[in-house]
């Protein structure tokens, strides 16, 4: 039963530290630029397929995982590009990019999926490497050293100038501009930096499972979305490096959550209706919570 | 006005919106202003006088019609976009929220403020030479903001928000000063604390201001320079010897004469705090 529990909890903290990746992501769109990015589903499975791929061919997987980082980052310039030079809704400019993609992963991986079975991926590599016999110990290991990297490099970025500048545009946009800051350039960035990271979240999780599959990024976006909020309600964060963090441990509970309601039964299918469910509820009751309270409050956002 | 003093000229600005339809207005109508170095102006007009919008027009919110130049210190940059344009144009708000990042804290805020004009890197952007910079510019204001630099500046009052905003806006110095109707959502105590607190910022870095205002006891008390626009134009230019000893009937006066329109708009005369109708003048 221990047993049980222990590899329960272990597994749901590797998928929260991968998961992670994409949480943070979502984070940098939706909550840092104000930018409701739907690219996201996309861009994970464009990773994975990316990744797969170059491996499959006898890339090395960090090498691998490393270019499906740069591909994500070039969807999440397309969906920016589309937004701030073609002036299409962010919204919709996201959904464009994520349906295109679809294609393009197919063309990608020639196929709906690509199996790792027998490649060698960063797992394998570094569990040869460091004679690591455990399966959950070497992801884990990967899975944390990435996690702390990328925390690392996000919470010194948002805190340089430019950080700062993209944190500003998502803030009060009006003022940014009044400061001298070109907010298309922040937006690109921001937007690019947040789909590289939901690449990198694919490539990994394609490797973990060894394979990539042309379906894996759906519903993404709502489980990045989940796992924000999660955090956010759990750790009430403040400051840069809290909200990181936040992301990353909501990403956890949600994936631990999910771990539970699966070995109590749920059925896998149904995991993507309560994920939604989860995020309608988060979502409904600070609106439900004022209403109550008979505060007024603008009509819903069109976009 | 000498040539050489002179930092900003408009000329033959035109603002012409929702163009070609029944709804076209001519907001702002071949405008000519010369702006001298530390000019304090203070616009004064009625509502749809034009006066945000020139404001609008020299931020670079938007252009002008085809024909118009905006000259700073010698150089047209009629044609730079807005943000470009924020290296010589500092602004503040009616509205205090536009002029701060609520979810970003005091020091964030400043920073954000310290950089204009300048290449933004990859450096952090507050570092500890900097936070004494933000202590000894916020310091003056006297509301213990300077105490506060961590403080999330949500958290901040709309006055507080204003007086931040201010010493944002003129913290790197930019060529001039955009005030729009900063003070008029305040209540009259911090309206007033705010407005100290612009004379002292303006007197003691020898700003170049504009400052817009629904308020004819402002505009008299303030500022070397008072302007009155109608309908897009300008009515009414006086400088500090001929405004010295008007009253607010005279400007009444000043203004009925130059318009060929009787003075109807008694918004013009509210005062912060009491309401002077034109029976009382």
């Amino acid at each position: 039963m221990l047993d049980v529990a222990g590899h329960v909890l272990s597994f749901s903290f590797y998928e929260g530290l991968v998961f992670g990746f994409v949480a943070i992501g979502v984070y940098l769109t939706f909550r840092v630029l104000g930018f409701p990015d739907l690219t996201v589903d996309g861009s994970f499975t464009l990773g994975a397929a990316v990744a797969a791929v170059l491996i499959a061919n006898g890339v090395n997987p960090f090498l691998a995982t490393l270019a499906a980082l740069g591909v994500g980052l070039c969807a999440g310039l397309a969906t920016s590009l589309l937004n701030t030079k073609l002036r299409i809704p962010a919204l919709l400019a996201g959904i464009l990019m994520m349906v295109g993609l679809y294609s393009i992963n197919l063309r990608i991986m020639g196929g709906a999926n690509v199996s790792l079975l027998r490649e060698v991926t960063i797992f394998t590599l570094t569990s040869q490497f460091l004679g690591l016999e455990t399966r959950i110990a070497y992801q884990l290991l990967v899975a944390g050293v990435l996690a702390i990297v990328v925390f690392l490099i996000l919470n010194w970025f948002l805190r340089t100038e430019i950080g700062l500048a993209v944190r500003a545009t998502g803030d009060n946009e009006q003022m940014v501009r009044g400061f001298g800051v070109n907010t298309d350039m922040t937006t690109i960035l921001g937007v690019s930096i947040s789909n590289g990271l939901v690449a990198l979240g694919g490539a990994v999780v394609a490797q973990g499972q060894k394979f990539a599959d042309v379906g894996m990024g759906m519903g993404m976006i709502v489980m990045g979305l989940a796992s924000v909020i999660i955090g956010e309600a759990l750790f009430r964060p403040k400051g840069v490096a809290r909200l990181l963090l936040a992301a990353l441990g909501g990403a956890f509970i949600y994936r631990l959550v999910i771990s539970v309601a699966l070995r109590l039964g749920m059925a896998p299918g149904d995991l993507k209706l309560i994920t939604a469910i989860l995020v309608i509820i988060a979502l409904a009751v600070p609106y439900l919570q004022k209403r109550v309270q008979r505060e007024w409050l603008p009509p819903a956002a069109r976009w | 006005m000498s040539e050489s003093r002179s930092l900003l000229k408009l000329k033959k600005i035109t603002k012409i919106f929702s163009k070609g339809t029944i709804d076209e207005v001519r907001a702002l109508d071949k405008i000519n202003l010369d702006v001298d170095a530390e000019d304090y102006i203070a616009i004064i007009g009625s509502n749809g006088a034009g006066k945000t919008t020139l404001l609008n027009i020299i931020a670079g919110v938007f252009p002008p019609e085809n024909g118009g130049k905006i000259i700073i210190n010698g150089q047209e940059i009629s044609g730079l976009s807005e943000y470009k344009r924020a290296n010589y144009v500092g602004r503040v708000y009616q509205d205090p929220h536009i002029g701060t990042a609520a979810k970003m804290s005091i020091e964030e805020n400043m920073a954000m403020a310290l950089l204009r004009g300048q290449r933004r890197g990859l450096r952090v952007a507050s570092n500890k030479q900097r936070r004494e910079l933000f202590h000894a510019a916020l310091s003056p204001l006297g509301l213990g903001l300077e105490n506060r630099l961590g403080t999330l500046v949500g958290t901040l009052s709309g006055g507080q928000r204003q007086a931040l905003a201010l010493v944002m806006a003129t913290l790197s110095k930019p060529a001039i000063l955009l005030l729009d109707e900063h003070v008029a959502t305040l209540d009259p105590r911090t309206a007033q604390i705010v407005l100290d607190l612009t004379e002292m910022l303006v007197e003691r870095e020898k700003m170049t201001t504009i400052m817009v205002t629904h308020n004819m006891e402002l505009a008299l008390r303030h500022g070397n320079r008072l302007i009155m626009m109608h309908k897009g134009r300008i009515v009414v230019d006086m400088n500090q010897e001929q405004k010295a000893d008007l009253a607010i009937n005279d400007l009444v006066v000043a203004f009925e004469r130059a318009s060929g329109e009787e003075f109807v708009d008694d918004s013009v005369l509210l005062r912060p705090g009491n309401v002077v109708g034109i029976s009382d003048l």
